[in-house]
């Protein structure tokens, strides 16, 4: 049964108050939802997912599991289940010990226990490594065990603490998709915290971007990325980040995707152009990301353009090319607070 | 990082003496090596051949008995009491030693106000001379003046002193309380090593699975500090083993013998009565059953797992 | 898919959440009691024999000779008496000159031998390497009672019979064996890299031990130190067996052969000359018990 999670005004302060790595948070993760918690480390997105499984306490505030207030329970009364980045297998112990570990509290039968491991295994595929120990296992297969261990127990909310930055690069896309599938079946209300925005975009229902302990957006994966709430989410996601160029009292952002040659972007008067000297080309993967300065939106600034394969426009380095930018896709930030303002007039 | 300026690369040329490892290696191993042959090795040996010579301290000369000091040494039912009791005070000390041991160390590990007094107290058996601190005890199991005799006294329990050096059981009973008293410091501290190398994952871990208390010590803690504990009773048991002073100095052996022991039985005889020879050979019986023990522990912890 | 199974508590189900959570709280408290509780209890029984051996140092012998009297309390007004007696009428001084000279250069020795044998044996790894570390962790095992009628036959032949140099030449098999096994493991928990970057700067490897190691493995090396001191001053049987003459006993025999005459105990001023030797030693002890932990812990699972 899947249960939804809230946290209140939130705070939990270290080394007596001078380090706060939650600074106030007031966040909701609905039944079944997948909530990803996307921030750079010390952000305090760990700190707040260990306080909700209930291994910190809050300094103050209130963590609510199925509408009901369970400071002070213990992880285990408030049916948790959690998978660390390293997975935290028991070295000593066989797979099957394992998984079935956290059924012994519930003081089930050893046959009853087996069977549920053996269920949960084989819903991850890896019902062939029961009895293998933990340093006989690669990454991948580590990384099914520990989340056997926190299925077995049928918990309302699985949380996740970056369970996938231990794997290389390769299995990383395979586990991504893996682990969405497996979460649809499930339908377990899942908190997952993670520094890649990649995987948030690609994983979360929604995503709540954090930055030195506090919650600056919530929303789904593509509202927080075409409007981002200030100058740190609109950098922090998307790559490569948007170009932020600054314009007297505030600042013009748009994304290289969004920053083409002219004559491709609808000329119809509200698209706005600018020269672009380039300065190098990078192939990546079909695409061409164009690295450059401009001059005439506002002070000068290096930019990126991303290019993708269906472009075909032969560029130079070296060259001065107009670009453009349509006004629907400009967005303006407050050049001393960050934050997201009102359109300003752009035409130069 | 560099205190000084290396010479410039050009003009060390190839590699000097200072650099070659096949030569560094042995040299820097050579004075332990030499210091270990010239005062353990060799007065080992002699030792070897004292136990079949029939060297005293009155007449220094030396001359081949064969087995006669052994003979003399199966024939003494002292010896075989002093073996006896040499294992019954190791093996129950080392088992007090480990119980109390780990749950010191998990003491020593928890946070609490005034956690640097205790840690400072818990220490002192250790770190005070064994002789002195087996002096100390001499007055606090005095048959007359025992102040742990007092409080019992005056909380009704008894009404006469204890003789805790003078009864057969109750010597041996102290001897062991003094010894563990003793150890248990150093022991907490190798453990607390072990459990402060569990990595924090896994505890949390066992947090979130449910573990209890109790199972998470039985499940968890203790399995993976095996090895530590494997070391710490080997420690241990060489320190207790191998021990004169405690009850040199407590009961001298006594009551009649009931708390002799190998060592102490073997600087009797050996400074005591001046029978060198004898007491060689009968010293010679503590080093096969350490070598044995230490063996045994050491490969059981090779065998335990490493992650 | 979830099925209520015993013990588990119905998060959505609020009147038993508040009592989970009273209970967890109460559980918590008594387990904060019980652990202020085990750390009294624990401290009390170790330090039992000083904190009696503090007051007695103090107490009048008429006070103390009463069976009656209640050990713990100045029955009679204290008395520094039996302190400047340690001090002023016994070779107490001399003792702990000797024994802290002792210590000292046994110590110096250890470390001469001990750290660059422990540096060949961690970094260095020849082939008999591994085989070698064991077999000096064995010496170890060697007890003194087996050696010490051998050895006072060579000292007495070496002519240092009664003298503290005697000490000084035997104590450190005793200090060396362990020393070497700790040191390797502080040694081996120093980055490789650190080593290997300084001799890309150019020093030789025996430089780079000299520059770069020692002083990043001297938290450890001090750990080191302190515990073999304590070796040194706690050894009782050698030092028993080579010296007669007072004044050139250690503390660990001096105080007890000089404050017991036969069968008069000057109690108060053993409990005095006790209290005056642990103290300093357990607080080195105490500031170094992080060191000497990383210590333990490379050298035994990883040795």
């Amino acid at each position: 049964m899947a249960l939804g999670v809230e946290v209140r005004r939130l705070k939990k302060h270290f080394h007596g108050g001078d380090v706060h790595a939650v600074d106030g948070v007031d966040l909701r993760a609905g039944e079944g939802e997948y909530l990803v918690l996307l921030g750079p480390s010390g952000c305090g997105k760990t700190t707040l997912l260990r306080t909700i499984a209930g291994l910190e306490d809050p300094t103050e505030g209130d963590v609510l599991i199925g509408g009901n207030v369970v400071n002070g329970l213990p992880p285990r009364a408030r049916q948790v289940a959690m998978v660390f980045q390293s997975y935290a297998l028991y070295p000593h112990k066989t797979v099957m010990q394992n998984i079935a570990f956290p059924l012994k509290a519930e003081k089930i039968a050893k046959e009853e226990r087996e069977r549920r491991a053996g269920w949960a295994a084989e819903l991850l595929g890896i019902q062939h490594l029961l009895s293998r120990k933990p340093r006989q296992l690669s990454g991948g297969e580590r990384q099914r065990v520990a989340l056997a261990r926190a299925l077995v127990r049928e918990p309302s909310v699985f949380l996740l603490d970056e369970p996938l930055s231990n794997l290389d690069a390769k299995l990383r896309a395979l586990a991504r998709d893996e682990l969405k599938q497996f979460q649809g079946r499930v339908g377990t209300t899942t908190i997952y915290v993670t520094h890649d925005q990649a995987e948030a975009m690609g994983l979360g229902d929604r995503i709540a971007v954090m930055y030195e302990g506090r919650v600056r957006q919530v929303g789904p994966p593509r509202e927080v990325y075409a409007n981002p709430v200030d100058t740190f989410v609109a950098t922090f996601l998307g790559s490569p980040p948007m170009n932020l160029v600054h314009r007297g009292d505030h600042l013009l952002g748009f994304r290289p995707e969004n920053f083409l040659p002219a004559e491709l972007v609808e000329g119809d008067g509200s698209r706005v152009t600018v020269s672009l000297e380039i300065a190098r080309i990078e192939y990546l993967s079909g695409d061409r990301h164009v690295y450059g300065a401009i001059n005439g939106m506002g002070e000068e600034t290096r930019v990126i353009a991303r290019l993708p394969a269906t472009v075909t426009t032969p560029l130079e380095d070296g060259e001065v090319r107009e670009f453009a930018v349509h006004e629907r896709d400009l967005r303006f930030f407050d050049a001393e607070s960050g934050e997201q303002t009102h359109a300003q007039p752009v035409r130069a | 990082m560099s205190v000084s300026q290396p010479p410039p690369v050009g003009l060390r040329g190839r590699a000097t003496l200072a650099d070659r490892e096949g030569f560094l290696a042995p040299l820097f191993l050579l004075p332990a090596v030499v210091y270990i042959i010239a005062l353990v090795a060799i007065p080992l040996l002699m030792a070897l051949a004292f136990a079949f010579s029939d060297v005293t301290v009155g007449d220094p000369s030396f001359e081949w008995v064969g087995l006669r000091n052994f003979d003399a040494i199966f024939d003494d039912p002292v010896f075989w009491r002093s073996l006896r009791n040499t294992l019954v005070f190791t093996v129950i000390s080392m088992a007090l030693t480990i119980v109390l041991a780990k749950a010191l160390a998990m003491i020593l590990l928890a946070n609490f106000r005034f956690k640097w007094v205790v840690r400072f107290l818990v220490l002192l058996p250790w770190t005070t001379p064994i002789a002195l601190a087996a002096v100390a005890w001499l007055w606090m199991l005095d048959s007359v003046y025992s102040p742990i005799d007092w409080v019992l006294r005056s909380l009704g329990f008894i009404e006469s002193n204890v003789y805790w050096l003078g009864k057969d059981d109750l010597a041996m009973a102290s001897v062991i309380a003094v010894h563990t008293w003793r150890i248990v410091p150093l022991a907490a501290v190798i453990i607390l090593a072990g459990l402060i190398s569990i990595p924090d994952d896994i505890n949390d871990a066992a947090a979130i699975d449910g573990a209890g208390f109790w199972r998470k010590l039985f499940e968890i803690t203790v399995p993976l500090t095996l090895p530590v504990i494997a070391v710490a009773t080997l420690f241990g048991a060489v320190l207790t083993f191998t021990d004169m002073s405690v009850v040199y100095v407590l009961t001298r052996g006594g009551p009649e013998n009931a708390t002799q022991v190998l060592p102490s039985y073997a600087y009797l005889k050996g400074i005591g009565s001046g029978d060198l020879a004898q007491g060689a050979a009968i010293a010679l019986f503590l080093f096969p059953l350490l070598l044995a023990a230490a063996i045994a522990i050491l490969r059981s912890v090779k065998r335990m797992e490493t992650f | 898919m979830a099925v209520s199974a015993p013990a588990r508590l119905a998060v959505a189900d609020r009147s038993q959440v508040e009592r989970a959570r009273r209970r967890t709280t109460i559980r918590r408290r008594s387990g904060r009691v019980g652990l202020y509780l085990i750390a009294t209890l624990a401290a009390l029984v170790a330090a039992l024999p000083f904190i009696w051996g503090t007051i007695t140092a103090f107490k009048r012998d008429a006070d103390l000779y009463n069976s009656e009297n209640n050990p713990f309390v100045f029955n009679l007004d204290p008395t520094g008496e039996h302190v400047s007696f340690l001090f002023n009428d016994t070779s107490f001084l001399t003792f702990a000159a000797n024994t802290l000279w002792v210590g000292l250069v046994v110590v110096g020795v250890t470390l001469a031998v001990g750290l660059p044998a422990a540096y060949s044996l961690a970094r260095l790894n020849m082939r008999w390497s591994g085989p070698l570390g064991i077999a000096i962790f064995f010496v170890y095992l060697v007890p003194p009672t087996l050696l010490f009628v051998s050895l006072t036959r060579v000292v007495a032949i070496l002519g240092l019979q009664d003298s503290t140099w005697s000490l000084v030449l035997i104590y450190p098999t005793i200090t060396i064996p362990v020393s070497v096994w700790l040191l390797m493991g502080f040694l081996k928990a120093v980055p490789r890299d650190l080593e290997e970057q300084a001799m890309v700067d150019g020093y030789s490897r025996l430089g780079a031990f000299a520059r770069i190691v020692i002083p990043l493995a001297l938290p450890g090396i001090v750990a080191v130190v302190v515990f073999a001191f304590t070796l040194t001053a706690h050894e009782f049987i050698y030092a028993l067996a080579f010296i007669s003459p007072s004044d050139a006993k250690t503390i660990s025999i001096g105080v007890p052969t000089e404050l017991i005459r036969g069968d008069v105990f000057f109690w108060q001023s053993l409990q005095a000359a006790a209290i005056l030797v642990a103290v300093p030693i357990a607080f080195a002890f105490n500031l170094l018990l992080e060191r000497f932990i990383t210590g333990f812990t490379m050298g035994a699972v990883k040795g």
